[in-house]
């Protein structure tokens, strides 16, 4: 059966690749007998067993320590972190240890790791709503990817856990589309569903430095992850009434990250807008429009506009959170502004 | 050959005695090159505690995995790595245990087990948990030995670490060398509690405590944990009391110590204190521990040249070393 949830399409691909090769096992917080904070480990531990689904204390240093210590020994562990908060407090096994063992032993060992967590603020308060994907754009030795739809996410896992390095696997908690305590999953995808293409039931890679054009278009360039991809999509169908082009780029891995594709489309277009839900300060839209100057400067017909949550630690009242986060108008507003 | 009185056999002690004489040796070897050339970066000397690496060690096999630490050298040579190999890497050369992209901190030999060597404090202990964890779920009977200090022992990580390691019964054993100094801070300044190992309990696994200046002595309790590790009881913590007779880094004076301190533990002296035993025992003669030391030290003297005569590493090389190219597509 096809996979039409992002949550179904990693359950997928963590049961094809536990199956394919004994050495992947998961462990992590809730993640066994509970099936997961967000349901993606759903069944395994019934399939695989206890040794292989691990669940294990609260632990963040534990969990992400004993996964370097299998991985540099034959194993290959997908650690789940479940809040993306919590990587916080996994920072020096992730960012002195992981990422830099194979360069520090002058390539004598490597770190098939895979750590996945989910990003995004869903009214749950300063601590459990961030996306940190930009502090692990910015350590050497760590891939960064961030699967928008469940063919992504199924192709993508699946190339993250058969890679033989540390891999930072980034998922939206509101995309994920499966059953969630808080029931805010599903109506989020349902929104989402005309860009939410399933992932088939095979096996299948995506390779990690490859972009996809999610919508082509001629008048500006729309660079997006994760739920934004979704913001962004709904605003290009609205703007497309006015006669307005845009085409969204999803880089789906932001290391390595295809600088091809989205370059060309800067090239073409001359207008370029980058959505992200991290903090703009520093966040994923920094790196790539200082690319895109350097690269294509001559291209551009327009400064490139970043639309991002605002530098404030995300706040419970949902009137303030909406207020922060990327939303459709905002989107809307910074195409129309590069377009003026 | 029979033991005397349930002592290792002849061999191994000699080869006991030899391992903590070139680890000695070593580092005295690496002070004098600090201080006649101009060798790059910095060292962490472990002159005083080599009884533990060796007492440790030769209780694993070759498979069996070790994790270091920043004060590693003598991890290192206990478990059989390559002299050549590290003193390249003093010299930076392309030769080097770590290609010259490591350096004294981060010794490692993927063939004789030793999986690295930190310089987080206490951050290799939750690492040795997922080596230990590895080895079980591959049935292989391998064994981990971690090596750490006394500062580790109030990072999150060792909790963590050892508390993981202990409820999931993972083939571990964990050495805490408590030389009374985390750097310049003395450890009866950061803890209430006087032994570290009483912490075990804590876990709920053993823990003891041993002097870290008797070879034989760690010999023995290091045995009876690897052997309850292969059994799949679970880890141990050992605390090995020792004094390092350096400073914490290269030439740091260490002068945070009290005079009549260092002299007291310069008297308890494991290498001195084995020596004498063996002639005691009549395991070797003067003469033979002559033999052995100037064998130690042509070994050493070689190594320098196969440093000094070694290439630098290459830009190339480097790029290389930051991913791996996966195997498959």
């Amino acid at each position: 059966m096809e996979a039409k949830t992002i949550q179904e399409a990693l359950n997928q691909a963590l049961r094809e690749e536990m199956t394919r090769d004994k050495v992947v096992f998961v462990l992590g917080e809730d993640i066994g007998q509970f099936g997961g904070a967000y349901r993606v480990t759903e069944g395994l531990i019934e399939e695989f067993g206890e040794e292989r689904v691990r669940d294990t204390p609260i632990s963040e240093t534990a969990i992400v320590g004993a996964a370097i210590g299998a991985a540099i020994t034959g194993m290959r562990p997908v650690a789940e972190i479940q809040f993306n908060d919590f990587l916080t407090c996994a920072m020096d096994q992730i960012v002195n240890q992981a990422a830099k063992m194979r360069l520090m032993s002058g390539g004598e060992i490597k770190v098939p790791l895979v750590i996945r967590s989910p990003v995004g603020a869903t009214g749950r308060a300063a601590q459990h709503s961030q996306s940190l994907e930009a502090w692990f754009m910015h350590v050497p030795g760590l891939k960064v990817v961030l699967p928008s739809t469940p063919y992504d996410a199924k192709g993508l896992l699946k190339t993250a856990i058969r890679d033989d390095n540390p891999v930072m696997f980034f998922e939206h908690k509101l995309l994920y589309g499966g059953r969630s305590p808080g029931g805010k999953a599903k109506t989020a995808v349902d929104e989402m569903a005309i860009s939410m293409t399933p992932a088939p039931e095979e096996d299948y890679t995506i390779p990690f430095g490859a972009a996809d054009i999610k919508r082509e278009g001629q008048d500006v360039t729309v660079i997006a992850t994760l739920l934004m991809v979704h913001k962004a999509m709904r605003a290009a169908v609205k703007l497309e009434k006015e006669g307005i082009s845009a085409e969204i780029i999803d880089p789906r891995t932001l290391v390595p990250l295809d600088k091809e594709t989205i370059l060309n489309s800067a090239q073409k277009t001359g207008r370029v807008v980058i959505v992200s839900e991290d903090c703009k300060r520093g966040g994923v839209g920094s790196e790539i429009a200082a690319i895109i100057s350097e690269e294509a400067i001559d291209y551009l017909d327009a400064p490139i506009k970043r639309v991002a949550t605002l530098n404030i630690p995300v706040p419970f009242a949902p009137k303030l959170e909406g207020h922060i986060i990327p939303n459709e108008d905002k989107i809307i507003e910074a195409i129309r502004e590069v377009l003026s | 050959m029979p033991s005397h009185d349930g002592l290792p056999e002849k061999n191994k002690l000699i080869q006991m005695y030899q391992k903590m004489y070139e680890i000695r040796r070593f580092e005295d070897k690496l002070y004098q090159l600090f201080l006649t050339e101009t060798m790059p970066g910095t060292m962490h000397q472990y002159n005083g505690q080599e009884a533990i690496a060796v007492g440790v060690c030769e209780n694993l096999r070759k498979g069996d995995y070790l994790l270091s630490t920043h004060r590693g050298h003598g991890h290192y040579i206990a478990k059989g790595g390559s002299l050549n190999k590290i003193m390249a890497e003093m010299f930076a050369k392309r030769t080097g245990c770590c290609k010259g992209m490591g350096g004294s901190m981060h010794f490692i030999d993927v063939s004789v087990g030793i999986l690295g060597a930190t310089a987080i404090v206490g951050s290799g202990i939750p690492i040795a948990t997922g080596a230990a964890l590895s080895s079980k779920l591959r049935g292989t009977g391998q064994v981990t030995a971690c090596f750490f200090g006394d500062g580790a022992s109030n990072t999150g990580a060792f909790h963590e670490g050892i508390n993981l390691a202990a409820v999931w019964k993972l083939p571990v054993i964990f050495v805490c060398e408590n030389n009374f100094y985390g750097f310049s801070t003395p450890f009866r300044k950061t803890t209430l509690v006087e032994n570290i190992a009483d912490r075990a309990s804590s876990y709920g696994i053993p823990g003891i405590v041993v002097d870290g200046n008797d070879v034989l002595a760690i010999y023995e309790v290091a045995k009876r944990a690897v052997h309850r590790a292969k059994k799949n009881e679970g880890p141990t913590l050992i605390e090995c009391k020792t004094y390092r007779h350096r400073g914490h880094s290269r030439f740091e004076p260490a002068a945070y110590r009290p005079k009549e301190e260092v002299e007291e533990w310069r008297g308890k002296d494991p290498i001195s204190r084995f020596k004498t035993k063996l002639v005691k025992m009549k395991i070797l003669s003067e003469e033979e521990i002559e033999n052995i030391h100037r064998k130690v030290e042509a070994v050493i003297d070689d190594s320098v040249e196969f440093a000094k005569e070694s290439s630098d590493p290459e830009i190339e090389d480097m790029l290389r070393c930051v991913f791996a190219e996966s195997e498959e597509a």
